[in-house]
């Protein structure tokens, strides 16, 4: 604590305050939401929310970042300059997780209790489409493009490839068990999906929606039912993956050219869902075990600190200096 | 939100219940997308139980639940379909819920004659074994839901049963574990008088050499049991249970072997000695407990109790798991032989997912469910077993139970596949 006072101090003794992103973690158990700047790494302020917040992303002009609270079946909607919920959107029973088009007039909700994907427009909160899916929808990735959307169902292990115009599912593909996140590469060509209990990640084509890679994960001295890979996030270049690998406490580094792990970052523990800062230079977890947040230096690959959060943190958005 | 709940062949009233949903959100109705149901494949499981006539439970605050283990088959069949909608399969439960004079034993010679290999088995002990050994039973694909005996992962192992379960020997040492992670290792064992309270009690005293704890006392109820309504009300337990317990050299903790649930809530807050009660009371090793919500399990907890109006009891999740495992096994190998789904259930392939947070499969040497095995109080999860630090070449969870030096099961030849 001291170190964030002195940087403050320094902060205000130049009268040009750095500047910082937001870092907005959502806390399932305390139903709030962290705010954080970057560069201090001091809380700015802790934002109630609705029940069981879990799912959240920030819309693509940084002015809104929305929550899936669960047990309230609705997103609740943060104003990114006043940080305070100005509304709320009904999605449906248990929203988990969600992402938003690239042009930021969609919402796509994974609606975990009920085996649904809601579709909904950003700014009116009306419901366009609701898709049935696999059991235990959760991993949702809006596709560069935004022409499909890929979505994961835990229970049924599947990976859904959903048509963003007809919202047809245009292809159901098998992935190893408890399948919990999916992210589109950044050229749009691959969706990664992680496979939780499977311990697996399934690298699947977006274009033939065929599985052309899987990766697996070893680390010595921890046993194969700890390996449970979950979020996933791409460095800024693309080169590199990152797969948090909850239960193992480390982040996997992935070499997108070759497929190899080249790494495994310690973190606090059951890092789960993670996020790239502005400028791509740090990665953020939220470690659900141990109510903290880890920042990892992309260049060095090393975790420089963490700082605690709320209770049970489970996903991270970023809102750039 | 039951108005999004959808099983099949209810669409139209689905469609409807939403469109007034979402009426009464004020928006036009949204695309509804469903997928086409053509099934190239249909498996057909049977649920096989009768009417036990069950004790009422001892504790008037839980309710005596007549559709134990059902109602788990029940979503998991829809789970399954929704899942095999995707991929042109289709799942049926038959369900075969005998009264209590029916023979469970007929009723399958029925069944098997008609074709039905996979079997979910609420049955008890005697009539288990009855139906396993039914020559048209050879074939079939029997899931047990419901014992915890240890004789039938032992001498009484049998080629096409599978323990869902876990057996009294896991359920002892994931509790030893726990106590001797808390060194708590001096223990008195009170033991009840029915044949299955001598069979717990045997995996005490086994679990208790294996983790160096030491009994240092056993006890016989010795008492006529009361009921749940007992005539004298409390004040005859509250000096019988410091009578039983009274006089016992140090001890930690009171292990309590009562199966048939006649006295062991009563031990609790009533030894001579102020003393935590464990065993198949008070502090309770078990596959399912309502207070468990880690890995996903409270989306199970939710599901089940909005569709079955009630909490999810260790049965329904036993019998939730056995049907998930055939659909399991039919997802990845497109196929509802018993043949191919034993092989493959018995491969390095499989792997079911049950909120545990590892992904669970069978033992080779006798066909019982690796699990973790969740501690629990009566009214809060207190730990999951096997404890950090009980260290297993292959598996953790071989900690618990019956590891394959120890089997005593002889799988006799007809469908068993080499052992590991």
């Amino acid at each position: 604590m001291r170190n964030i006072f002195v940087v403050l101090g320094l902060a205000l003794v130049a009268g040009t305050p750095a500047a910082a992103d937001t870092i907005f973690v959502s806390n399932e158990k305390d139903n709030t939401v962290t705010v954080l700047d970057s560069k201090s790494l001091s809380v700015i302020k802790t934002i109630p929310v609705g029940k069981r917040p879990r799912g959240i992303a920030i819309s693509p002009d940084f002015k809104e970042v929305l929550v899936c609270v669960g047990d309230d079946d609705q997103l609740d909607v943060i104003d990114t300059t006043t940080l305070e919920v100005v509304r709320r959107m009904d999605t449906g029973p248990d929203p988990e997780l969600l992402d938003i088009d690239h042009k930021g007039e969609r919402v796509y909700v994974a609606n975990e209790d009920d085996g649904y994907v809601t579709v909904l427009e950003r700014v009116s909160g009306k419901v366009l489409a609701e898709i049935e899916v696999g059991v235990e929808p959760e991993g949702m990735s809006v596709a560069p493009d935004d022409k499909i959307v890929a979505a994961t169902s835990e229970a049924t292990s599947m990976a859904h490839i959903i048509d963003t115009t007809t919202f047809e599912v245009k292809a159901n593909i098998l992935v190893d068990t408890r399948p919990r996140v999916a992210t589109f590469t950044q050229d749009g060509k691959h969706v990664w999906v992680s496979a939780e209990i499977g311990g697996t990640v399934a690298i699947i084509d977006a274009s033939t929606y065929k599985i052309v890679k899987k990766l697996h994960f070893e680390i010595a001295g921890v046993r194969p039912e700890l390996i449970q890979p979950m979020g996933i996030v791409f460095s800024k270049d693309g080169k590199q993956a990152f797969v948090a690998i909850g239960r193992a406490n480390r982040i996997a580094v992935i070499d997108t050219a070759t497929y190899e792990t080249t790494n495994y970052i310690l973190t606090g523990q059951r890092p789960w869902h993670m996020a790239l800062s502005g400028d791509g230079s740090k990665l953020y977890t939220a470690n659900g075990l141990t109510n903290d947040l880890t920042v990892i230096d992309i260049a060095t690959l090393k975790a420089e600190k963490s700082v605690p959060v709320g209770r049970l943190p489970w996903g991270v958005a970023v809102k750039p200096d | 939100m039951p108005f999004r709940g959808t099983t099949a062949g209810s669409l139209v009233a689905m469609a409807f219940l939403a469109a007034l949903a979402i009426a009464s959100r004020g928006q036009a109705d949204p695309i509804r997308v469903e997928p086409d149901a053509k099934p190239s494949l249909t498996a057909t499981i049977v649920y096989l139980t009768k009417d036990y006539r069950e004790p009422p439970p001892l504790s008037l605050v839980d309710k005596e639940v007549k559709d134990k283990g059902i109602q788990g088959a029940r979503i998991a069949i829809e789970e399954n379909n929704r899942t095999g909608r995707l991929l042109g399969q289709h799942y049926d439960l038959l369900e075969a819920l005998l009264g209590p004079d029916a023979s469970p034993v007929e009723k399958a010679k029925q069944l098997l004659a008609e074709g039905h290999k996979l079997i979910v088995a609420d049955l008890e002990a005697s009539d288990l074994l009855a139906v396993s050994d039914l020559p048209e039973a050879h074939d079939a694909l029997i899931f047990d839901v419901r014992t915890s005996d240890d004789v039938l992962r032992q001498e009484q192992c049998r080629a096409n049963v599978f323990h869902v379960p876990p057996n009294w020997a896991m359920r002892a040492d994931a509790l030893a574990q726990y106590l001797m992670w808390k060194k708590w290792r001096h223990w008195v064992l009170i033991v009840g008088k029915s044949s299955a309270d001598q069979g717990y009690a045997e995996a005490i005293r086994r679990a208790a050499k294996r983790f160096g704890a030491k009994i240092v006392d056993e006890r016989p109820y010795a008492f006529e049991a009361g009921s749940r309504r007992t005539d004298t009300g409390h004040q005859q337990i509250q000096s019988q249970m410091p009578m039983l317990t009274q006089g016992a050299p140090d001890h930690d903790v009171v292990i309590v072997a009562d199966e048939s649930d006649v006295f062991g809530d009563y031990l609790l807050f009533r030894t001579a000695e102020p003393r935590p009660v464990a065993g198949t009371h008070g502090l309770i090793a078990t596959a399912w407990h309502r207070a468990f919500e880690e890995y996903a399990g409270t989306q199970m907890q939710n599901r089940f109790e909005r569709k079955a109006g009630r909490i999810m009891l260790e049965r329904d999740y036993t019998a939730w798991l056995a049907v998930r495992i055939f659909g399991e096994a039919v997802t990845r190998t497109s196929s509802d032989d018993s043949k191919t789904l034993r092989d493959y259930i018995l491969s390095p392939k499989f792997e079911v997912a049950g909120f545990k947070g590892q992904g669970m499969n069978f033992r080779l040497w006798d066909q019982q469910l690796r699990q973790p095995i969740l501690i629990a109080g009566p009214r809060a999860l207190v730990s999951i077993s096997p404890q950090e630090g009980y260290l297993h070449p292959k598996y953790l969870t071989d900690t618990l139970g019956f590891d394959q030096p120890e089997t005593k099961c002889r799988m006799t030849a007809n469908a068993s596949k080499g052992k590991e």
